[in-house]
Order: structure tokens, then sequence, then C-alpha cells
């Protein structure tokens, strides 16, 4: 009894000391989609060059958007970083524009046409493939040969991950619906395996476990991270292909920001020089720098080579029901 | 046994219990505001799909119920009852895979007997057949949850009164049929709590069936929230899950014995006479084996493969300090809450049990199929709009804790005061005692066990939980869970494995508490 008796002190006491800590004052807020794993030094560089203090609250993109959702206007975030633009766009009703000087850095393209978010980073659709299994030449330049009945089997896809659904938008805008449809059920007879998220992918393709994969470039220089040897390349579709589409993590900048100007700051930070070499120079990052004048990561084709279809990144928010509409009719989604 | 129908239950101890359940019933509310606001409730409850996933969720929770009966309770009998070589070994180690959380379960299993797994590897095959899907998440939730069957049913053999079946002995019945008839359903009732919170577990987990590719209402859930932002549909199947949570309550209340079972005291007490397992010997012993080495040292196995692969890739590993005290403190605290948080509610159910109480107390099950995600949510809710100065607090991580663990609690302290003799209490009352007083100086101490072991299972499950922690956890605070998740995430198993063993390695102290039981009964008599 004394026992449970001192403890009932004890917690009262450290609810009531944190319980006074919850002011809205003091650091940015920066609700990030992107894995700490990957861009902590980023906020680290920021702090470094501004003297800001930041804190970071790191989770699933879409997860993070249905929190600023149902936070309504009290949401605590300052900024929201998120993997995808499709996540920015569910929260656009409680984004700021940006100003004009932000968003020029970028082109166009890779921005949202209100100017309430701007993309910060790029990566490409692409097919992993096993190297011992399969020859460059033999790997497919579209993904419309993916539906032939040699690939039985051999693929993987990630449906419940945004960033085939992005894909999949991107073709329903090119192609049209019923050309999508058509596409999505010939893949299926050929029995595509499904995992979660791009990472496993990559890792099932260096297993063996399928030969091609679809998935976003950079994926492949984590995996050979943990498995350096692994026999795994990325294959780059060509130009117009819905299978290489290019797109962007992004930010906005919250309307219930305590602090605009710093939450500008910060966005403009990440389109500055180091905020940009960053991808170049980090170990197991291997996105496209947006702003022009500064070269990828060695061994990538340089991103105006990158002709993806030609698509409005902005529109992925407002289509992305459809989207899953569409892959919940053909069996992808539940 | 029971009070008469003329005992009114204490106002004080009636409205605390409200309290407490109302807070509780926090995430239904936030469903209903949802499925309010939206409008497609009916189409989504028209479609074939979402019946597809109804029994998809059904039958995994029946599935997984059976299996962890299955192996749970002949390893209770075994290492309580039987002359078991090693018995407290088998009693320690089958307990153990509780610390595991379900999702790094699936990743092990998957990592050894995956089509590409260890398992191939070593022998030297190219692939072996797929185990994802209905079986392999089974074999997952069955690793993650067994040990509630297994520890319910040996507290409650373990505390059972060996007097009850050496009478029907005395009175000539045969060990066979006393088992039957005397033993059975004197543990009928821990099966079922067990049953239960296995039950919960199943309907509410999303990390083994995202991995093992098995669709339930859980991952639809996280679908949609993930990929459509009308929050009316999510919500309309999480008001299923919930109602799939009211037919696994009413299937445990009929297991559930009326008439119960009180020790004639709680002074000391006999062993019960061991059953010798002869030429049975061997089998036991290979029973146990395969429990044991399939559901820890396999995982534990794997993990520790990947951590010496990151070494030999020399890789970063730091140790996860921070996180382990941030896990520890929230943990904690939470098995605090929960236990103080569950006693009025047991009190009046079973004190003063009536159509309102028992319903009051069944009432605070409702949200605990729940996905944590959902939870986290409503919370973000009700704590961004009405109270903020609490929202991302530890305060507030602690609360979604008591909401999603609540039972596990409440069947520690439920437990316990089914085997505390109401004579006691009654005798304090004629003593001229008031019924607060009686609770804290009679009851609560009668109790001691049982709420260490209410206390320990909320603590063990907090320690894993990785969805609500994600969301409510102040900016910053990394636990040992969200420590995993940032590493899987990226794919960097091998620095994953650290902190995972050491989640591992700092919760199975705590099983021991769970384990406890007898030595702090005995103690209470002093």
């Amino acid at each position: 009894m004394k026992l449970l008796g001192g403890l009932a002190v004890l917690f009262a006491v450290l609810l009531g000391g944190i319980g006074c800590g919850g002011g809205s004052d003091g650091p940015l807020t920066v609700y990030s989609g992107r894995e700490e794993e990957l861009v902590a030094p980023l906020f680290e560089m920021f702090t470094e060059e501004t003297g800001v203090e930041v804190e970071v609250r790191y989770g699933d993109s879409a997860e993070l958007a249905a929190t600023i959702a149902e936070e309504g206007e009290n949401s605590p975030a300052d900024v929201f970083w998120a993997q995808d633009p499709g996540s920015l766009g569910a929260v656009e009703e409680y984004l700021d524009p940006l100003p004009d000087g932000v968003l020029a850095m970028v082109p166009e393209r890779f921005r949202d046409r209100d100017g309430r978010w701007v993309g910060t980073s790029g990566r490409s659709r692409v097919l992993v493939y096993n190297s011992d299994a399969l020859a460059e030449g033999e790997v497919p330049d579209s993904v419309f040969e993916l539906t032939d009945p040699r690939w039985k089997g051999r693929i993987g896809i990630a449906p419940t991950n945004a960033s085939f659904q992005a894909f999949v938008t991107a073709m329903r805008l090119t192609e049209g619906d019923e050309a999508t449809r058509q596409w999505l059920l010939d893949l299926a007879a050929n029995a595509p395996k499904e995992y979660e998220k791009n990472t496993p992918i990559v890792e099932a393709a260096a297993a063996g476990e399928i030969d091609l994969g679809l998935v976003n470039h950079y994926y492949l220089y984590l995996v050979k991270q943990e498995q350096p040897d692994a026999p795994i390349a990325n294959h780059f579709l060509e130009s117009g292909d819905p299978g290489a589409l290019v797109s962007v993590a992004g930010a906005g900048e919250l309307e219930s920001a305590s602090d605009p100007s710093n939450a500008e700051r910060f966005i403009e930070f990440l389109l500055s020089e180091n905020g940009q070499r960053f991808y170049v120079d980090a170990a197991e990052e291997a996105e496209y720098p947006l702003v022009e004048g500064i070269e990828p990561k060695e061994g990538l084709p340089p991103l105006d080579e990158l002709e993806g279809p030609n698509v409005d990144l902005a529109s992925f928010g407002t289509e992305h029901e459809a989207t899953i509409e569409l892959l919940r009719e053909t069996g992808y989604l539940t | 046994m029971r009070r008469g129908a003329g005992t009114r239950a204490p106002l004080l101890l009636v409205a605390t219990a409200g309290i407490v359940v109302g807070l509780l019933l926090l995430p239904l509310a936030y469903l209903m505001i949802r499925v309010a606001a939206g409008g497609r409730t009916l189409d989504v409850l028209g479609e074939a799909e979402t019946w597809r996933l109804v029994w998809n969720t059904l039958i995994l929770a029946v599935g997984v119920v059976t299996t962890t009966i299955a192996v749970g309770v002949p390893l209770a009998w075994l290492v309580t009852r039987t002359d078991l070589p090693a018995r407290r070994v088998w009693s320690t180690a089958a307990a153990l895979p509780l610390v595991i959380p379900s999702y790094v379960a699936a990743f092990c299993l998957l990592g050894f007997f995956g089509s590409r797994g260890l398992l191939a590897d070593a022998l030297g095959v190219d692939r072996l057949p797929e185990v994802k899907g209905y079986w392999g998440s089974l074999a997952a939730l069955t690793l993650a949850t067994y040990p509630y069957v297994f520890l319910l049913t040996r507290s409650s053999l373990q505390s059972l009164d060996p007097s009850l079946e050496d009478a029907a002995r005395g009175l000539g019945v045969s060990a066979r049929r006393t088992l039957l008839l005397v033993t059975a359903p004197a543990i009928r009732s821990a099966v079922g709590l067990g049953a239960l919170l296995v039950a919960l577990y199943t309907l509410s987990d999303f990390g083994v069936v995202s991995l093992m590719d098995y669709d339930t209402l859980t991952r639809a859930i996280y679908v949609q929230y993930k990929s459509l932002f009308d929050r009316a549909p999510a919500a309309t199947l999480a008001l299923l899950l919930v109602a799939l949570t009211a037919l696994a309550l009413v299937v445990e209340y009929r297991t559930r014995r009326r008439g119960r079972l009180y020790r004639a005291g709680p002074g000391t007490q006999r062993q019960p006479p061991l059953v010798r397992l002869g030429r049975w010997r061997a089998a036991a012993l290979a029973y146990c084996s395969l429990v044991v080495g399939i559901f820890l040292v396999l995982p534990a196995g794997v993990l520790g493969y990947w951590l010496v692969r990151g070494v030999a890739n020399e890789r970063e590993l730091g140790t996860p300090w921070n996180e382990t005290i941030n896990s520890l403190a929230a943990s904690g605290l939470a098995a605090v809450a929960a236990v103080a948080a569950a006693i009025p509610v047991a009190t009046l159910a079973l004190r003063y049990p009536s159509r309102s109480s028992r319903t009051l107390e069944r009432l605070s099950y409702a949200g605990n199929a729940l996905p944590g995600l959902v939870i986290a949510l409503s919370l973000v809710f009700f704590a961004a709009r009405y109270a903020s100065p609490v929202y991302q607090t530890i305060g507030l991580l602690v609360f979604a804790y008591v909401v999603r663990f609540f039972p596990q609690g409440l069947s520690g302290v439920e437990s316990a005061l089914e085997r505390v003799n109401p004579r006691y209490e009654e005798a304090a009352r004629s003593l001229g005692h008031g019924p607060l007083r009686t609770t804290a100086f009679v009851t609560v101490p009668l109790m001691r066990s049982g709420l260490l072991a209410g206390a320990a299972l909320v603590f063990l499950s907090a320690m894993k939980e990785l969805p609500a922690t994600l969301l409510l956890r102040p900016i910053g605070f990394e636990t040992l869970a969200t420590e995993i998740w940032g590493l899987t995430q990226v794919g960097a198993y091998s620095r994953a494995a650290l902190p995972a063993l050491v989640l591992i390695v700092v919760s199975a102290p705590v099983l021991y508490l769970v384990s406890a039981t007898r030595r702090f009964e005995s103690g209470a008599a002093g």
C-alpha cells in the first residue's frame, strides 16, 4: 500500500510538472514525414546556421496529415515536411501560401500551383532488378511491358504505399482511367508479389525473391548500406512513361504557425545551397536536388533528362481518391 | 458468497468508476462524430469487400484464440502440476515471448522461415514456400499472445486451493475425473480472460497483418487513413471492430462461472501433489522445447544474427540509453495509472454485482480492439481542441496507454479480487470501518499480487506500443519502439536489432512480478 501510495504521488507530481510545459512559443515545430535516419543532420545544419532551435515530430506522412487535420486550428506544427505531394494536398486548407521568392527557387513542375507547398527533393520511379537474374538490356523500358506473361510472379509492388499510388495517378492522368484499369487487371493476372513499401521490394529483389520491382530510385542506396554486395541495380524507364514519374518530397507552412518568419526561413534553408547539397553528399541519400545548378549524386542521370509523364503534381491530392477507388475496384486494396 | 440485493454501492465508488469508464469511451465518441460527419457509412456497409474483411478478421481471431489455448493451457498445467524436470526454467522461458513486440516477431519469423530466409540459406535450397497470409499471421500472433493465456492459467492453477481437489479425491473421484470436474472448471474463467485479451490484441493488431500481407479490418482502417482523407469509412470499419469486441465479450462472459471458488484463507498452503509424468516425461519435455524453441529462441536468434551482421558490416551501433529510460518511465506510469483506474471498476462489478455494474465494466472494453492509430487520432482530436495544455505531453501519452491496455490491468485486479474472500471485508465492515478504509486496508493488501500482475501486463504492452506513441509522444521523446520503427522504416535491420534486444532484456525482469503471485499471496497472511 505504501508502495502504491508513493507511486501515485510521484505520478501526480510528474503529470503536474510536465503539464505546465505545453505553451506554443519557443522553437520551430516541424512535422516530418521524412525519416529521421535520413534527414536529422539537415535539422542540425539549420540550427547551426540560423541559431533557431527546431523540434521535430517524425512519423508517417499520411498519419501526420491525418493528425494535422484532427488538430485543426490548434496544431502546434509550424511546418509540414512530407514524403509526397498527396499528403500535402490533403491538408491544403491548413497551409499558408509561400512567398514568391521561395517558390521561384524550384522549377514549376515541382511545386503547388497555388503556392501552398514547394518541392524540396526529387525522386524518380524506376524498376529495381536483380542483376544476377537479368542483364540491364533485358529489363523493360516501359511499365506497359510488365503485363507480358513472361514476368508472371517475378514482379514486386507496394500497392498500399503512397509512392505506388502516385504512379497510378500519373498513369490515370496520362492514359485515362480505362487504360489504367486494364493495365491494373493485366498486371494482377501476372500475380505480382505485394509488399508494404519500397524497402522490402528492393530487399526481395536482392534476395532473388523477385526479379523486378516498381520503386523509387533512392531505396537502392539504403539497402546497399545494409547489404553492400547485393546484386541489385536501378533501371530508368523511357521518357513519358508513367513508370518514369518524377515526384517530390515537399514542405508547406501551417496557417496556425506561431512563428511564420522562422517557418519560411526553414523552407528557404531546405532550398539553399547547403540544404540541397545534402542529397548529394550524405552517404545514405541519393535524391535529386531540385534547385538549378546542383548536380545529383554520381551515377544518376541528370534531372532534366528525366522526362516523366507530363502531369501536375499539385493535382495529386485531389486525384488521390479516384486512384484509390480504382485500386479498390481492381482488387489491389481492401 | 454474494451480497444481498439490498447492499447499495457507495456513491463515491460509482462516481469514480463512471468517470474512468467515461474517459475510456472517448475513442468511441470520436468515431461517432466522424461517422456522423461523413455519411458514406451505408455505402461501406453495403460492400461485399467489407464483409470479406469482417470474415477474415473473425477467422484470424478465432484461430489465434484456439492456438493460444492449445499452446498455453497444457504448458501451464505441466509447469505447475507435474514433476516436469526444471519446471521453473520452463515456466520463465515460456512466459518470455510476451516481451517481444508482435511486429518484431513477424520480422523474425519472416527472416527465418521466409521464402529466402535464413532457413532456406541453411538448407541450401533456392526458396521455401511462402509463409505469409493467414498462416503467417496466425503464427506471429500466437507467438506474441499465447503468454496471456499461459500466465493467467498458471496463476489460477497456482492459487487454486488444493483442498478442493483433495475433497474430490477423498470422495473417491479418480485423478483424471478430478482434473475434469474440479480443476478444469476452476481455471475456466482464467483461460477465458486470457483468450479475451488474445482476441482483443488480434483484432487491433496492424504490424503483423501488414507484414504478412493479410487483409483484416485493422489493416483496411490503416489503408483508409493513409490514402483517403475522408475519415467516415475508416470510422465505420472501426465501429465494426467494436461490434466484434462485443461479440468476444459475450462469448467470454458465457464461459465464466457464476459461483466462484474462493480460498478458505490466505494463509499457508500446501503444495498440491505433483502428477508423475512417468513415460510421458520425454514427450512433455519435447513439447516444452518446441514451444520455447520456436517462440523464444528463434526470434532472439534472428535478432542476434542481424546484430552480428551489423557489427560485421561496421554499421554504427549506439546503445539506446535515452530511449530505454523514456520507455521505462512512460510504461511505468501507465502501469500504475491503469491499475489504479481498474480498482473502482473491478470493485463495483464484483462486490456490488448488478446488471448496471456489469454493463459498466463491460463498457470499459469497448475501445480495446481498436487499432492504436484510431485511439491516437481520437485523443489528438479531443486534446488539441479541448485540452491543449496536455496535448503532446507525457501525460496524454500515458493516458493513451491506459485507454489501450485497461483490460489487462483490469484482468489482474479482477482475478485478485475474485480470490479475496468477501468475508474478510465483511468482518472489517462489521468492526466499524467504512467502505473506503476497508478497500484501502483490507482488500487492496490482500490483492497485492494481482495488482502487481495487472500492472506488469500493462507495463509490458506499453513498452511495445507503437502507433499511439508515434503520434502522441512529446516531440523528441524517443522510445525503444519508435527507435525500432525508425530504423526498420529505412531497412536498417542490423541497427534495429539492438534496440529490439534491449527492449526484450529490460522487459524480462518485469515478468517476474507476474510470476511472483504465490510469494506475495502467502506474504499477505502475516
